[in-house]
């Protein structure tokens, strides 16, 4: 439980940084978890709660008192058990969840949060450094098939969970490695993708056959899915962004942030020998959107040397604190900010709509826009019209839904009003019987501890479906039910 | 004539409970004289205080009198030659009055039965009565009562014809059956008793008043019941008995008689034994149960005191000072019968000895007296009859265990010790037992047989264990804490039967615990009368005494380890043999296979006990892939029921090896269903294996963690029987002292026999499905890790709470900011049926075909929240800042907030300057009396007499030594850093005719407050708040099991008690039916939270609603669950400072919160078309049951109980209507008033000489009060108001007295002497010309002095059990005291000049004892687990000497004067009694004084720590 009193007498103490002008110089990781005896000490600040807010907070119920307190205890090896009962991927959570745990610890309250986060991380990475994360195929095959299109976070959890539960699963990935986001939209400053590799790996040796570069949908038909698996996981994403439909849109150099980065990724991976299509390098750039890939591509635009770096945002400038009327303790708190990327340098502006670009020989050059009041309705503010020079504009606004054509299509699986599939809880079974979606694809974009719980919960679904019982079980079915779901 | 209702909806008869007042009278000289029955009645009528009328002032609950049969008055009575006596026998017949019919036909029943048995019918006799005197009830129900004479016709002597009687009168009850009472029938005693108040009596039945009607003897009682319904046969005494207490193992007694019977066999009853049996008859009270079996073991041939000293045995467990002899009697017959247990004072009487022995415990009164005419006087009180000081010889008391007996044939009193040694020198029982018995440590270990077996966690899957069972309970109980977990707040997780996560059996069953009919104890400080002992093996004839007999395997404590197991199952002994039933059953079977199981368990279990064994093993061993485990608790009670319904149980003890147990409540279940031990040997294994990873840090081998366990589950064992006041496991074996919630009528009747289970449930099928549910997730395959379990502590996939993190953050949320809408979001969430399946509520549904009401008609929400309170949390468990708040909330709302125990800060009496209040309305009155003064009572608009509490009923409070600081200890007179301990029980109320008197007591002080009593809903509570309403309060709580705490063990939390919607259903039922609803409001509380709650509280019967948690969490308590940590990180449970100023609380946020449920409880009223609350009070027929009730396992539950309407008329109340009558017109002290007017006006001296008699009760209390409200907590300069005082003065003699009177009685006094004594100085002496020697004789009665604060009391005389109990601050000296002196004292100073009995100190943390020990006995009766014994210093002298002189002067005590005399002599007797703690505060303070610089300065912090400590005298 911590140590009795131990956060009246500790003080929370962050995870260790590079210097600034080193870590602009790569694209290696720079945050790194606190020495062993002050980690172990950040774990005497947790206080056991009767109700452990923070472990509702998180989206997985990690069993964050319990991994605390082993760490606290120097148990190492349990607290990666704890941690991998209901995380499959903690060393993707540990380094670039946003830890909404942390919001709702109950220190946060009117102290500085538990440092769950930097504890999570150097769980994992000591059990991978001492080789306590093995394969850990099934014991029996239930002779059942499953096919997962999609290997980001959610696809990832689902495969490897139903493989755990005995199944034969097939992950499908139609881009040239497995992760998804991980290994193409997050970039290697905070994830490293031979980690991304290391557990990919790691579910192949235990079972998972993975094909990538298999587009579904036109590689493989719904019909053909159908045939070859009992099952289909639909965790293909939400892969639609939110498009800026203004004058200029079409000029050279306003780009998707993601096919930024996803270039930026392979290049850093080394796939393009001689710089990429679209850099930041030596130019002028505004990324449009106040969100995570906007940081994502204001640090990536960092590490090219560029003249300047702009971030816009729509909304108002949120508070420093905690604002208690709208989002009070344990919600994720409305406020201003700053990431490591931020730290880096940049300009960031609030309430700002982009009227249009202005470009000389099909280049783009500004950004024109105004100043707006504050939602939802965003009224113009007269007089406040500006323009800012803009030699890469990149689009960070969102994503829509999945991609409706293809494989969502030939399935025929009924979308629900915001253009994603729906497969309501608990089952995630989708309109048509044995295709189930998880991640992205289904809720929508969000957090990747989201995407891993999509993955865990509808594995369970896809399980449950498979032996044939239903969810709403009891009396006798219970008994399989209980041993279905204590998995 | 037994016209009690049938159960109905939840009430039941059979749940009434009674005490009382008890007297004897006895002519030494055996003449027989009518003066006896005189003085018998005139004692009587001095008991009348403690005896109690119904809902009607002139029907009592019972009265009557026993004496020996008067010959002469006979002979000319009756119309027929009767023989000489001792030929004839007298029955006295209650025969129904208005049916002439079925009258004459038990007339002829009873003449052909006399004929058939071969006695000669005499003839009848009309017994003269006066209709006119029974009140309107009682008269309803009146028999016409006769007397049958029947004439001697056999050989043999006057035995053998009681005997023969005896047989005729079971005969014809038998047959007679419910309408026929014959309350006695002997040729040597008769009855004369009815449902009458003690001055009815002699004037219902004329014989009484006849001159001619003459008695040696005479016993009388006054009866106390907690409910009206009519009854003449309940009434006292019984043939040979009657009784004061309560027995609380009577269901085991009784099982356990029953499972006696077919081995008894007697000689002297020979054939006609089988006639007389079942010996218990049916429907009887506990005290008719008792005297049915005494009855029988005196006449099949042992003396009434041994079958005496069989049934309720002293306390020889742990008794090393007492003599061998008697050991080993109290030894050989615990193989014969278990005790039976509970506070006891029993007088008995067969004609010529008369007597009474008390408990083990001593928790009744008994007092007596000797004169020089050759009168005995025996009673509860002291003072029933008036004699002239001079004609008295000897005085004294009842003590725990002891007999004190008057044997006519010798014509003296007859001591307790000639008794006993007399009894245990018959037959060489010592030898008999040391032969006969084995013990289990005295058997050879064996070499346990290899059981091949699967991983431990495999196996801990099978059994259903969590990772909080290994986190939480094993940690603790075999970690370096060595005791079962510590919880805080309520419980507030789905009940077993509407849970998903299969919890095992156990938890369908709830502890019962004692609440007001009788007292939990203390095993802890008052372990000496406690033992684990239990025994395994046949049990012969009862009649009989024989080497045999003694032939019990003997096990120390219940939990046995591996090896200890492993000799019982080995046994290899020519009386010892054991064998294993096998409680798996095949997984194949499914289901179903759980009932063939259990049907071949039982058969196998009949087949050895044919075979011979005596100790059966129900083993879960074999488990696994293959095999299912039957729950143990099914496997035990389902055997054991089986064999006691076979008749065979006696012949063999039950033995449990099971993977299953592993918690103390699991345990106790078990045990109390019948196991004499169990091996838990997958917790064992489960300790070994923790220990092997290393997680349990401090522990240094596995054997030390098993110790541990043992230890700790030994506590707990203790702990739980202690609830229910029962002292020994021997009597809690098999007693099933628990009410079950969720399990279905046909498992509880095959299973679980006379279990109490009132709403349904699952059957043998759903447990069944739960087992294999375990099982598979055990099998084939093994899950990684445990279930997260999620009870003690919230977790997602684990048990469900109502308290979680949306309910919290949605209701803090709503009082802060979200206002209206987020509160409705929080209580939708909560009041939602489909999640919220947790509670008994969540399952009922407000009818929505009601006639609606505008809302704007409805009572406006400003009105409705002044029927909410707050519960009562004591400042020291909470800040006071968070204590304030809620004070100042409940104020602004005009509701209540409650103190708590722990006294109130008078400052807080001012109010603020924006004219808020922080005084608590409800001024908390709890066992530990902590800071309970006058003035704090005059202080309050209501006194809660704190019985129970629901998160630990049965239990007292602890306040840990680091949340007593410098201003909690003053507020609590204590000494700050020194733990506090609430004892268990109020140590002024062990039966309802005490609580009554401490009702009686706080009005005094208080004249105008009113007076509520807490209780916690359990089978019988409805019963238990009737007699809280006879009791004269104004007010009844009924408290759900679900309610908070700051520290308990988690097996109260979660375990004890059930929830409040039974219990308040069962409460408002009861009242309404017994006419006594209309005096007292109801309230509840227990998880109260939305306005849904609070309207289906007020249909099912409660004027008003307590809240707890709810407001806390309000405040910003977010469930830490750490409360007894002092770490609550939101400033509310703890004493920190800096976490004290993290406290956001504001009233506003209560404030608002109970506006928000005040306005959803308008929208169901104008729903329900209620204009008004009180209309809405017990209107049942609003709520339905939820027609689909979709859990599968709550379908078997039925609510129809819970919603029934009483049977009676519609014009009966169903809400209080009317205040209680007055009960203090009659108080001395309104004469002693008028005097003092002088003193109380202008301050001025005066003196006033007034008599008194044991029927003024309280004297000072309310002169107290009063002075407490004119002149504050410093009232009048010492000895302004002097009263003295001649006779002998009631109960709570001097009770509160406040600074400035000063009392001295010349006589003496009774119980409570000194109670709550706040400054005042009394003095009590023995009357002048009085002929005993006051030091040896008893001057006042026990638990004098109980919860004093300050003030003075000298006493010329000896005192009774626990004198200066919780004592904090009064000077005191007295001239021998009982056992537990000053228990549990933490302050003042207590001068002992003589004697002190057992356990002297227990639990004493402060002040200072000195004892003048001139026989150096003093040490081996001191309990010195916190005090040390010293040779007092120099300083100390003085202060001993200065008290002594004064003691000297106020009762010019020739003890005190030799004392003084021979002052250098008797120098090296003394023994300073300090306790350890209050020793290291003092020196503390002293070296803190030693360093500061100044001289001056360091005096004053000595000074102001030692004041603190003992508040400053006069």
């Amino acid at each position: 439980m911590g140590e009795l009193g131990g956060f009246m007498k500790l003080h929370r103490v962050n995870g260790r940084k590079r210097p600034i002008p080193e870590r602009l110089g790569d694209f290696k990781e720079y945050i790194f978890p606190a020495e062993e005896p002050v980690l172990r000490e950040q774990g005497a600040r947790c206080m056991d709660c009767g109700i452990p807010f923070c472990h509702n907070g998180c989206p997985l119920g990690n069993l964050i008192p319990d991994w605390n307190d082993l760490v606290y205890r120097d148990r190492w090896p349990e607290a990666i058990r704890a941690l991998h009962a209901t995380n499959n991927f903690p060393e993707f959570t540990g380094r670039i969840c946003p830890a909404p745990c942390e919001a709702s610890c109950v220190l946060d309250i009117n102290d500085d949060a538990v440092t769950i986060k930097q504890i999570e991380q150097s769980i994992i990475d000591r059990a991978w450094e001492q080789g306590w994360v093995l394969p850990e195929p099934p014991a029996t095959r239930s002779g059942k098939t499953v096919a997962v299109i999609g290997s980001g976070p959610a696809g990832l959890a689902a495969a490897q969970e139903l493989n755990r539960f005995g199944h034969t699963v097939t992950l499908l990935e139609r881009n040239t490695h497995a992760g998804g986001l991980l290994r193409f939209g997050v970039p290697d400053f905070k994830l490293e993708k031979w980690i991304v590799q290391r557990r990919v790996d790691q579910m192949v040796e235990e079972g998972v056959e993975l094909r990538c570069g298999v587009n579904v949908g036109e590689d493989i038909t719904g019909d053909e899915l159908r045939d070859q698996f009992d099952a289909v996981v639909l965790a293909i994403g939400s892969t639609i962004p939110r498009d800026l439909p203004v004058p200029g849109r079409e000029l050279e150099g306003v780009h998707f942030a993601m096919d930024y980065l996803e270039m930026r990724n392979r290049w850093v991976a080394g796939e393009y020998q001689d710089g990429t299509p679209i850099t930041a390098a030596g130019k002028h750039v505004v990324i449009i959107g106040g969100g995570d890939t906007g940081a994502d591509c204001l640090g990536n635009s960092h590490r090219e040397s560029p003249k300047s770096v702009t971030q816009l945002e729509l909304l108002p400038q949120p508070p420093d604190t905690r604002p208690e009327d709208l989002t009070p303790w344990p919600q994720w708190p409305l406020i201003m900010r700053t990431s490591g990327a931020h730290e880096e340098g940049g300009e960031r502006d609030f309430s700002v709509m982009t009227t249009h670009f202005e470009g000389e020989d099909g280049k783009v050059k500004r950004l024109h826009g105004h100043r707006v009041g504050p939602p939802p309705s965003f009224e113009k503010i007269e007089g406040s019209e500006f323009s800012i020079d803009c030699d890469l504009a990149l689009l960070a606004m969102g994503f829509l839904h999945p991609q409706p054509d293809g494989v969502v299509e030939q399935l025929g699986v009924a979308l629900d009003g915001r253009g994603n599939v729906d497969a309501p809880e608990p089952d995630y079974m989708s309109s048509v019987p044995g295709v189930f979606a998880a991640g992205d694809a289904r809720r929508g974009q969000s957090l990747i501890v989201w995407g891993i719980n999509e993955g865990r919960q509808c594995a369970r679904g896809v399980d449950r479906w498979l032996h044939g019982i239903g969810h709403e079980a009891e009396g006798a079915d219970l008994v399989d039910l209980l041993a279905a779901t204590n998995r | 004539m037994r016209k009690r209702p049938e159960a109905a909806g939840l009430y039941d008869p059979s749940f009434e409970h009674d005490n009382c007042g008890i007297g004897a009278v006895a002519d030494l000289t055996g003449a027989k004289k009518h003066e006896t029955v005189t003085r018998a009645l005139q004692v009587l009528d001095h008991l009348e205080h403690r005896g109690a009328s119904g809902a009607e002032i002139d029907t009592g609950d019972g009265a009557g009198l026993l004496c020996q049969v008067p010959d002469e008055f006979f002979r000319e009575a009756v119309d027929f030659e009767l023989p000489q006596l001792g030929e004839y026998a007298v029955g006295v017949l209650f025969l129904p009055r208005d049916d002439e019919s079925r009258r004459r036909e038990l007339e002829q029943l009873i003449e052909r039965t006399i004929e058939a048995e071969g006695q000669a019918l005499l003839g009848w006799r009309d017994v003269p009565v006066d209709h006119s005197v029974p009140g309107p009830s009682a008269s309803e129900v009146e028999p016409t009562i006769r007397q049958v004479f029947v004439g001697k016709q056999l050989e043999g002597d006057q035995d053998a014809f009681e005997r023969k009687v005896y047989v005729i009168r079971r005969v014809i009850e038998r047959e007679a059956g419910e309408d026929l009472a014959i309350p006695s029938f002997s040729s040597k005693t008769i009855v004369y008793k009815g449902m009458l108040t003690s001055p009815q009596l002699p004037r219902y039945y004329e014989d009484l008043g006849d001159e001619r009607f003459k008695t040696a003897v005479a016993l009388v009682h006054s009866r106390f019941s907690t409910n009206t319904f009519p009854s003449w046969e309940l009434a006292h005494p019984y043939r040979i008995i009657c009784h004061n207490g309560e027995i609380n193992t009577l269901r085991g007694n009784i099982n356990w008689m029953r499972a006696r019977e077919s081995t008894l066999a007697s000689d002297l009853f020979g054939d006609d034994l089988e006639k007389v049996i079942p010996a218990v008859r049916p429907g009887g009270s506990d005290s008719a149960t008792f005297d049915n079996v005494l009855e029988l073991l005196v006449l099949a041939g042992r003396s009434l005191p041994h079958s005496l000293m069989m049934m309720v045995p002293e306390a020889w467990e742990n008794h090393d000072s007492m003599p061998d002899y008697l050991r080993d009697f109290y030894a050989f017959h615990s193989c014969l019968m278990e005790p039976w247990d509970g506070p006891a004072s029993v007088a008995f009487c067969d004609g010529t000895l008369l007597g009474a022995t008390l408990d083990r415990n001593g928790l009744r009164p008994g007092r007596w007296q000797v004169t020089k005419d050759d009168f005995v006087v025996m009673a509860s009180e002291t003072g029933v009859l008036e004699y002239a000081p001079d004609q008295i010889v000897r005085k004294g008391r009842l003590a725990p265990g002891k007999i004190f007996m008057v044997d006519l044939d010798k014509g003296r009193v007859v001591e307790d010790e000639e008794i006993k040694y007399e009894i245990s020198h018959r037959q060489p029982y010592g030898d008999w037992f040391r032969e006969g018995s084995v013990h289990l440590d005295d058997l050879e270990e064996v070499a346990p047989e290899e059981v091949p077996a699967d991983p431990v966690v495999t196996r801990q899957l099978m059994f259903g264990y969590s990772q909080e069972d290994l986190r939480v309970t094993l940690r603790d109980m075999g970690g370096v804490t060595v005791a079962e977990p510590t919880g805080s707040m309520g419980n507030d997780f789905a009940l077993a039967v509407l849970s998903d996560k299969a919890p095992p059996l156990y938890g369908y069953f709830k502890q019962l615990f004692a609440q007001v009919t009788n007292p939990p104890i203390d095993p802890i400080r008052e372990r000496v009368v406690m033992s684990l002992e239990s025994a395994v093996g046949p049990q012969s004839n009862l009649f009989d005494t024989s080497p045999q007999h003694a032939h019990q395997l003997i096990i120390g404590q219940p939990l046995l380890r591996n090896f200890e197991f492993e000799k019982l199952k080995q046994v290899d002994h020519h009386v010892f043999s054991a064998d294993v039933l096998d409680a798996t059953w095949p997984v194949e079977e499914g289901p179903e296979g759980l009932q063939a199981a259990m049907e071949r368990l039982c058969r196998e279990s009949s087949e050895l006990i044919a075979k011979g064994d005596n100790i059966i093993i129900i083993s879960d061993r074999a488990a696994g892939a293959d095999r299912a485990p039957i729950p143990a608790l099914l496997a035990t009670a389902g055997v054991h029921h089986h064999l006691v319904r076979e008749g065979t149980r006696l012949q063999a003890g039950l033995v449990v090896e099971s993977g299953e147990p592993r918690e103390v409540h699991h345990i106790c279940t078990l045990i109390g269903y019948g196991a004499s031990a169990v091996n838990p040997y997958l917790a064992l294994e489960t300790l070994r294996d923790m220990f092997d990873n290393g997680l349990l840090p401090g522990i240094e081998s596995a054997d030390q963690a098993e110790q541990n366990y043992v230890t700790s589950m030994g506590k707990g064992v203790l702990k739980t029987i202690s609830k229910m006041g029962i002292s020994t496991v021997r009597s809690y074996a098999g007693a099933q002292i628990f009410e079950a919630v969720g399990l279905g009528k046909e498992l509880i009747d095959q299973y679980f026999t006379h279990t109490t289970s009132r709403i349904g449930g699952i059957g043998i099928d759903e447990l069944a499905i739960e087992a294999l549910a375990r099982h598979r997730r055990a099998y084939p395959e093994t899950a990684e890790r445990l279930p997260v379990g999620g009870v003690h502590q919230w977790r997602r996939f684990g048990e469900r709470h109502q308290w979680n993190p949306e309910t919290i953050a949605l209701v803090q949320h709503a009082v802060r900011h979200g206002g209206r809408e987020t509160y409705d979001e929080f209580s939708k969430r909560v009041n939602d049926e489909s999640r919220a399946r947790m509670t008994l509520r969540g399952l009922l549904k407000i009818k929505e075909d009601a006639k609606p009401v505008p809302i704007e008609e409805v009572e406006p929400a400003s009105e409705i929240v002044k029927r909410f309170s707050t519960g009562a949390m004591s400042l020291g468990s909470i800040s006071s800042i968070a204590h304030e708040t809620l004070a100042i909330a409940m104020n602004r709302l005009k509701g209540k907030s409650n103190t708590g125990e722990g006294g109130e800060d008078p400052r807080r009496y001012v109010l603020d300057p924006n004219g808020d209040s922080r005084r608590s309305a409800i001024k908390q009155v709890a066992s530990g009396r902590f800071g309970v003064t006058a003035h704090y009572l005059v202080n309050s608009d209501q006194m809660q007499i704190k019985i129970a509490q629901g998160a630990k009923p049965g239990e007292g409070g602890q306040l840990p030594g680091h949340k007593v600081d410098d201003y909690i200890g003053k507020i609590r007179h204590s000494t700050p850093g020194v733990g506090l301990i609430s004892p268990p029980p109020h140590h002024d109320i062990y039966s309802i005719e005490d609580l009554k008197q401490l009702i009686y007591d706080l009005r005094t002080a208080n004249p105008e407050g009113s007076v509520s009593v807490k209780l916690v809903a359990e089978v019988g509570v409805g019963t238990v708040a009737a007699g809280v309403a006879k009791a004269n309060s104004d007010h009844v709580v009924i408290a759900g099991h679900d309610g908070g705490t700051g520290a308990s063990p988690v097996s109260s939390i979660q375990s004890a008690g059930v929830p409040w919607e039974i219990g308040l259903a069962e409460t408002q039922q009861t009242l309404v039916l017994n006419k006594l609803r209309d005096r007292i409001i109801v309230q509840t509380d227990g998880q109260m939270k939305t306005g849904r709650d609070v309207v289906i509280a007020a249909l099912l019967g409660a004027e008003e609603m307590g809240f707890a948690t709810a407001p806390l969490i309000t405040m910003g308590c977010i469930m830490m669950r750490a409360c007894h940590l002092n770490t609550c990180p939101v400033g509310i449970a703890t004493q920190d400072r800096d976490l004290i100023k993290k406290f956001k609380g504001e009233p506003e946020h209560v404030v608002n919160f109970f506006f928000f449920v005040a306005e959803e409880v308008r929208r169901y009223m104008a729903q329900l078309g209620f204009t008004k609350f009180e209309d809405m009070i017990g209107r049942t027929d609003m709520l339905e049951a939820q027609e689909a009730i979709d859990h599968w396992k709550a379908r078997g539950v039925d609510l129809a109980h819970l919603l029934a309407q009483p049977d009676c008329p519609p014009e009966w109340p169903r809400r209080r209507v009317r205040p209680q009558d007055p009960v203090l017109d009659d108080h001395l002290d309104h004469e002693i008033i008028r005097q003092s007017q002088p003193a109380l006006e202008r301050g001025e001296r005066v003196h006033i000489e007034i008599d008194c008699q044991n029927k003024h009760r309280a004297i000072g209390g309310i002169l107290s009060g009063e002075i407490a409200r004119r002149y504050g907590e410093e009232g009048l300069p010492e000895d302004t108001i002097e009263v003295t005082l001649h006779g002998s003065a009631g109960q709570s003699f001097g009770a509160w007295l406040a600074s400035g009177v000063s009392l001295t009685l010349w006589g003496d006094a009774n119980d409570y002497t000194g109670k709550g004594m706040s400054g005042g100085v009394m003095a009590v002496r023995p009357p002048e010309g009085a002929a005993f020697v006051a030091e040896e004789n008893v001057i006042i009665g026990n638990t004098v002095l109980y919860g004093a604060t300050s003030g003075k009391a000298f006493f010329r005389g000896l005192a009774g059990e626990r004198f200066c109990v919780r004592n904090s601050g009064v000077h005191t000296v007295v001239e021998g005291v009982g056992d537990h002196g000053c228990e549990y004292m933490t302050g003042g100073r207590v001068i002992v000049l003589g004697p002190t009995g057992r356990n002297f100190a227990a639990g004493m943390s402060g002040g200072i004892a000195f004892v003048l020990d001139e026989e150096g006995v003093f040490p081996e009766r001191c309990n010195m687990e916190l005090v040390d014994l010293e040779e007092p210093t120099e300083a100390d002298f003085e202060e001993i000497r200065a008290l002594v002189m004064e003691h000297a002067a106020r009762t010019a005590s020739p003890v005190a004067e030799r004392a003084l005399a021979e002052w250098d002599k008797l120098s090296g007797s003394w023994v300073k009694v300090f306790p350890r703690d209050y020793k290291r505060v003092l020196r503390e303070a002293a070296e803190r004084a030693a360093m500061a610089q100044d001289g001056a300065m360091a005096a004053a912090v000595a000074g102001g720590i030692e004041e603190q400590a003992i508040p400053a005298q006069g």
